[in-house]
């Protein structure tokens, strides 16, 4: 008979780190999906502990690094009727959560030509009247899972501020889950999308050493390099790429230069 | 005619007694009474007649920023927010029981009871400015131009959060003396200015714009000064179609008073921003050889 019980099992049989594989003796908590109640390893991921339940996914599970917005997750706790939101590949489950996934959510998105575009707050407040239903409820910012100041960039783009808008909307991952609370019906992310778009093409400044390089790539610079190294064996490419120069992690900015300067 | 009836949630749970005498009677009299199928509630836990509760949350949220950022009182300069803050105000500091369900509803925010207090920029000028310190500063003295004190509705209504007593039209008055200009009551000051007609009838609103605009000129006025962006769409940027359509018989100068403030006090072209002023308006204080910048033209 096995005595796993909390006073025996040592601190190294706890399951340790997003593995869905379960180490002997690991703990283990209930959670419930859509209602339905599943043990699963106290330190797995909201998408883990899913998939070790045998929940298969298909779609609403992109990157698994917290940035493509596929996966979120609507979830309560027990005893607290607040609702939580968060990524379902970087939530960490805690014991009797109620969850479940909403990798999709449908919201209004305007069609527009950015290259026919006005650059001004009108076009935004034209292709997206309904901004002006917003409450400012602030259900949208409670809602998003990477703690986007919904709201105020809604206000700032009511206030004709597009640069602060676009600033304010920069982590947006497009996940929906503002627009899934609005009671104004705003479709949030489409909106801030688009003014991003407006802000990258039209108000932000261009960066002159970017624009010199794209010169240099278009005048053929790199083709000799890049035709070269095509041409390369698996052996040579893996030599060249163990000798290359590398700047040290903790150099101060600018000060390493490389030897080889002819690509600069 | 066919009667519908709607019971309601109430009478189906609590109040039996309240419906089935009632079917019973009508049962007895003969009244065919049939019961609406698919009802819902009837909205009234949500009441009808004051849970616009909803619409106090914006306001209540920027007083709460202004009460986060450490300040004891908020300015505004458009009449129309003005209203709206410190009717949300009001409710925040009077209403205990409406205040705490917005308090509870705004559980990411801290709780409010009113600790700002809002003030239009007219009140700020005379009760923590002072128009004698405004009188000193002025450098380009406005020499007597008279000047219709154009209220609209949301300074003075409702009367609890009007600007000053509704009756009494004294603030834009002591306003304009302390930058020596001239004021000009009239009649239809506190009159709508149309605004809330101007998409669903705009007819009604250009002929209550060029009555109030007719009433100014009548009263002896060479200019309308106001403190609204709405008004100001009304009774400034709509004269082009109010000439057009014969209800105005000349176009008639409008200001903000924030304007006529930065022009008294002597400041340039990028403060007083006479290029978004009508043209009519630029004309007036070029003829008055104002110092304006000879290159603004007006809109």
């Amino acid at each position: 008979m096995s005595h796993h019980d909390s006073k025996s099992a040592s601190p190294m049989q706890v399951a340790t780190g997003d593995r869905a594989i379960l180490p002997e003796g690991a703990r283990t908590i209930p959670i419930y999906v859509m209602g339905k109640r599943y043990e699963v390893p106290e330190t797995l991921t909201i998408m883990k502990a899913m998939e070790y339940a045998g929940f298969k996914f298909l779609r609403g599970a992109g990157c698994r690094g917290g940035i493509c917005g596929a996966c979120p997750t609507v979830y309560r706790k027990e005893g607290d009727y607040k609702l939580y939101f968060g990524l379902a590949c970087q939530t960490v489950v805690e014991p009797n959560m109620y969850l479940a996934q909403i990798p999709f959510y449908p919201a209004n998105r305007a069609k527009y030509d950015i290259e026919a575009i006005s650059p001004v707050a009108e076009t935004v407040h034209a292709l997206y009247p309904e901004l002006f239903r917003c409450v400012a409820c602030n259900n949208c910012t409670k809602a998003c899972p990477m703690g986007v100041e919904v709201l105020d960039y809604i206000s700032a783009i009511k206030q004709g501020d597009l640069a602060r808008a676009a600033h304010l909307s920069f982590d947006c991952i497009q996940c929906g889950m503002c627009a899934s609370r609005c009671m104004g019906e705003l479709p949030q992310y489409h909106v801030a999308q688009l003014v991003r778009r407006i802000y990258g093409k039209y108000i932000q400044p261009r960066a002159a050493h970017l624009e010199k390089r794209v010169v240099e790539i278009e005048s053929g610079k790199y083709d000799a390099m890049l035709d070269a190294l095509q041409k390369m064996s698996h052996e040579e490419l893996e030599k060249l790429y163990k000798e290359r120069e590398r700047e040290p992690d903790m150099a101060p900015p600018g000060t390493w230069m490389p030897e080889d300067t002819q690509y600069l | 005619m066919k009667i519908s009836y709607y019971p309601g949630c109430t009478l189906k749970t609590k109040a039996r007694n309240l419906e089935d005498a009632a079917v019973a009677s009508m049962a007895a009299l003969g009244v065919d009474f049939q019961e609406l199928e698919r009802w819902n509630c009837c909205g009234a836990v949500h009441s009808l007649a004051d849970d616009d509760l909803i619409h106090h949350v914006a306001p209540v949220r920027d007083l709460v920023r202004a009460m986060d950022q450490g300040s004891d009182k908020v300015v505004t300069l458009c009449s129309m927010c003005y209203n709206t803050l410190a009717r949300a105000n009001l409710l925040m500091r009077q209403d205990e029981v409406k205040r705490k369900t917005i308090n509870d509803f705004m559980s990411e925010e801290k709780d409010y009871h009113g600790e700002v207090e809002v003030l239009h920029f007219l009140n700020f000028l005379r009760d923590h400015v002072g128009f004698d310190k405004v009188r000193e500063r002025v450098k380009v003295p406005l020499n007597g131009l008279k000047v219709a004190t154009y209220y609209g509705c949301t300074l003075v209504r409702p009367g609890n959060v009007a600007i000053e007593p509704p009756a009494d039209r004294k603030l834009m008055a002591e306003f304009l003396e302390a930058i020596w200009a001239s004021p000009v009551d009239f009649a239809d000051a506190t009159t709508c200015c149309g605004s809330y007609q101007v998409l669903a009838n705009p007819d009604a609103a250009l002929d209550v714009a060029a009555r109030i605009l007719e009433s100014a000129t009548r009263a002896g006025a060479e200019a309308v000064v106001l403190s609204c962006p709405l008004c100001e769409y009304s009774l400034a940027r709509k004269q082009d179609e109010l000439l057009q359509k014969n209800k105005i018989s000349k176009d008639v100068p409008v200001f903000y008073f924030t304007q006529l403030l930065a022009a008294a006090l002597g400041l340039g072209s990028e403060a007083c921003r006479f290029d978004l002023s009508p043209r009519c308006s630029v004309e007036l204080l070029k003829s008055k050889n104002y110092p304006i910048d000879a290159a603004v033209v007006g809109v």
